[in-house]
């Protein structure tokens, strides 16, 4: 491995206890330097509590990483110094304005004195806000809170930006925009950008993803090399009886379905030429058959044996988007 | 919005790999206490319901309570003996700028467990900074808004019959100021081991108030059971409110007789440069019990 390929993020065997519970069982990664790499997994898989000892935000209660060649347990301010953080939750001060937040951010972050009006300017311009400067940020909707987060986690010119969950609870408009700053970010100014997600959607748009799940990374790859895993099309059948359903397409057709979501779901090489058959042979009562390529969803369901939307639209979401919704006084 | 927008921008700078650098030297400390200090002050200035409000409740303590408590010793005939020389309004004025600085140091500080929850804190303590820094900082910027708090009340002094000279007012800001950081101090000591507000309860009646009225606020510290004896001269905001009433009597009391409303441990008056040492003491020991929290890592 030559300088430049150096991973930016290095992990090695890195655990957390909480108590009785292990939430992180062992993580080995390497992320390069220039690529956006997603973290997808289901609330509660250990990606927030992974991401909080890659920022030094926590302890690792056994393992080793490095970010940007700096060790995150013995190294904290090194590390700090190199990484943007966009937290899961708003972390602006609401009774400020735009400038002013990130004016506070320089100078706990050493920005020198010279360069500071400058990249206040350039970051504020990045994400659209350059209008809204001096705006009391309560005022601001959820995306433009989030675009001034991105600005400022990207103000002090850092090798890596951490998001967590950086689009949860927005519209799919804002969504949409987000991303195109991301890959802005990340085509001109070159920085690596690690995030955690459970949308899918979201997923898809990354260089290379780690499915976690249950604390363990069950697989990494391109998106495309990780829907290969699935290799043929994905036939979702409902019927009356999934239960039926499911043993008689094992028996008959030799297949392993799986029972998600309120439907039987298979795996199969010409999904247009199962179809007619399925239909045809199943003695329980079929509702509706249909089939799609093979998407991120399928698979997790295939690697875990559960689908990633079982938890994902949980209570806390509901939550944070009422909150950004109706904005606290943050 | 369209991709086209996106790119009218200016292209951004690529990522300098030397650029990050800890700020864990004293440069960055001072830094990073000047902006959080800065930015209380500057939540505090734009927050002027806040400052308005900061009058009522003083006024209160002063037109109602100190008019009826007067009223009650007048018609007791005792007042002239609780009192000394000046009159229970006199007596108690200083006190309740006292209470103000009080009340103000220990809220501002405990503002912290508003930036926890809201957030705010995660972005501080996250920085590359030695998060001393964060303590010494909401410390300092807590103290000086009680202080802003405490020394506005000094417009009311024509009304409560209290005269104010150049130099008391001038030696009055530092012994105003420390009474504000030792507090500060503890209520940034105390916000440290809370990650919730219901903490702030019981903060505000187990120790808050029992400080106030062990203050000397009210009342006179001469002549009480030993028990109080006792409990009055521990309490650190005894040692602020003392010199405050002190220095603001002294211009209206006739000259050389200002010790005689003087804070007494066995029957000698207190020096003031001793009570300043004791609030600089308890203020620094509170101080390092904070940064030793906030050096705390979950």
């Amino acid at each position: 491995m030559t300088e430049t390929e150096a991973p930016v993020i290095h992990a090695a065997g890195l655990t957390k206890q909480f108590g009785e519970l292990q939430a992180v069982k062992g993580i080995d990664l390497d992320v390069r330097p220039g690529e956006i790499f997603g973290f997808l997994g289901p609330n509660g898989a250990g990606k927030s509590t992974t991401i909080n000892m890659l920022c030094t935000l926590m302890r690792p209660s056994g393992g080793s990483a490095t970010v940007a060649g700096f060790d995150v347990d013995r190294q904290q301010a090194d590390v700090r110094a190199r990484i943007g953080l966009v937290f899961q939750d708003p972390s602006l001060d609401g009774q400020l304005t735009a400038r002013e937040n990130l004016q506070f951010h320089a100078f706990i972050y050493s920005v020198p004195a010279a360069e500071r009006a400058q990249r206040i300017a350039e970051v504020l311009e990045m994400v659209e806000l350059t209008d809204r400067a001096n705006s009391i940020v309560m005022t601001f909707s959820g995306g433009m809170k989030r675009r001034l987060e991105i600005a400022r986690g990207m103000l002090h010119t850092p090798e890596v930006l951490f998001l967590d969950e950086p689009t949860i609870g927005l519209d799919p408009q804002t969504r949409r925009h987000i991303w195109a700053y991301l890959r802005r970010l990340r085509d001109e100014a070159g920085v690596t950008l690690f995030m955690t997600t459970h949308y899918m959607d979201e997923a898809e748009e990354c260089d290379r993803i780690a499915i976690i799940d249950g604390g363990r990374i069950v697989a990494v790859g391109t998106p495309a090399e990780l829907k290969a895993l699935v290799g043929g099309d994905i036939v979702t059948v409902k019927t009356d009886d999934d239960e039926s359903a499911t043993a008689e397409i094992r028996e008959r057709f030799g297949l392993e379905p799986i029972v998600a979501d309120g439907s039987v779901v298979v795996e199969v090489e010409d999904a247009a030429a199962f179809m007619p058959r399925l239909v045809r042979d199943l003695t329980v009562p079929v509702t509706s058959v249909s089939f799609h390529r093979p998407s991120l969803d399928d698979v997790f369901l295939k690697l875990t044996g559960h689908a990633i939307r079982d938890e994902a639209a949980g209570a806390t979401d509901m939550m944070r988007m009422f909150g950004r919704a109706w904005g606290g006084r943050h | 919005m369209t991709s086209e927008s996106l790119d009218r921008g200016t292209t951004l700078q690529p990522v300098r790999r030397t650029a990050g650098r800890p700020s864990t030297g004293i440069g960055g400390s001072v830094r990073a206490i000047y902006i959080v200090w800065y930015r209380d002050l500057l939540r505090f200035w734009r927050d002027r319901a806040r400052i308005a409000a900061s009058f009522a409740q003083p006024l209160l303590f002063l037109l109602i309570f100190g008019t009826g408590l007067s009223s009650a010793l007048s018609a007791a005939g005792s007042a002239a003996g609780a009192t000394g020389p000046v009159s229970y309004m006199q007596f108690m004025y200083p006190g309740i700028i006292g209470m103000s600085v009080l009340f103000a140091s220990v809220f501002g500080a405990m503002s912290i467990l508003w930036d926890r929850e809201f957030g705010f804190l995660k972005e501080v303590l996250v920085a590359p900074i030695d998060r001393s820094a964060v303590a010494i900082g909401k410390a300092l910027g807590g103290a000086t808004q009680a202080m802003i708090q405490g020394l506005i009340l000094l417009v009311l002094a024509p009304i409560v019959g209290v005269q104010l000279t150049l130099e008391s007012v001038l030696l009055l800001v530092p012994f105003v100021f420390l009474l504000a950081f030792a507090l500060s101090a503890m209520g940034v000591a105390l916000a440290s081991r809370m990650r919730t507000m219901q903490g702030f309860q019981i903060v505000m009646n187990f120790l808050m108030m029992p400080m106030f009225f062990l203050s000397g606020a009210l009342f006179p510290l001469a002549a009480l059971p030993v028990w109080l004896t006792v409990l009055t001269r521990l309490n650190p905001a005894t040692y602020g409110i003392d010199p405050i009433r002190r220095i603001i009597l002294a211009p209206t009391l006739p000259p050389g007789t200002s010790d005689q409303v003087g804070l007494t441990i066995a029957g000698q008056v207190v020096p003031m440069a001793v009570e300043a040492l004791v609030l600089v003491g308890f203020g620094l020991v509170m101080l390092g019990v904070a940064v030793r929290n906030f050096r705390k890592r979950d």
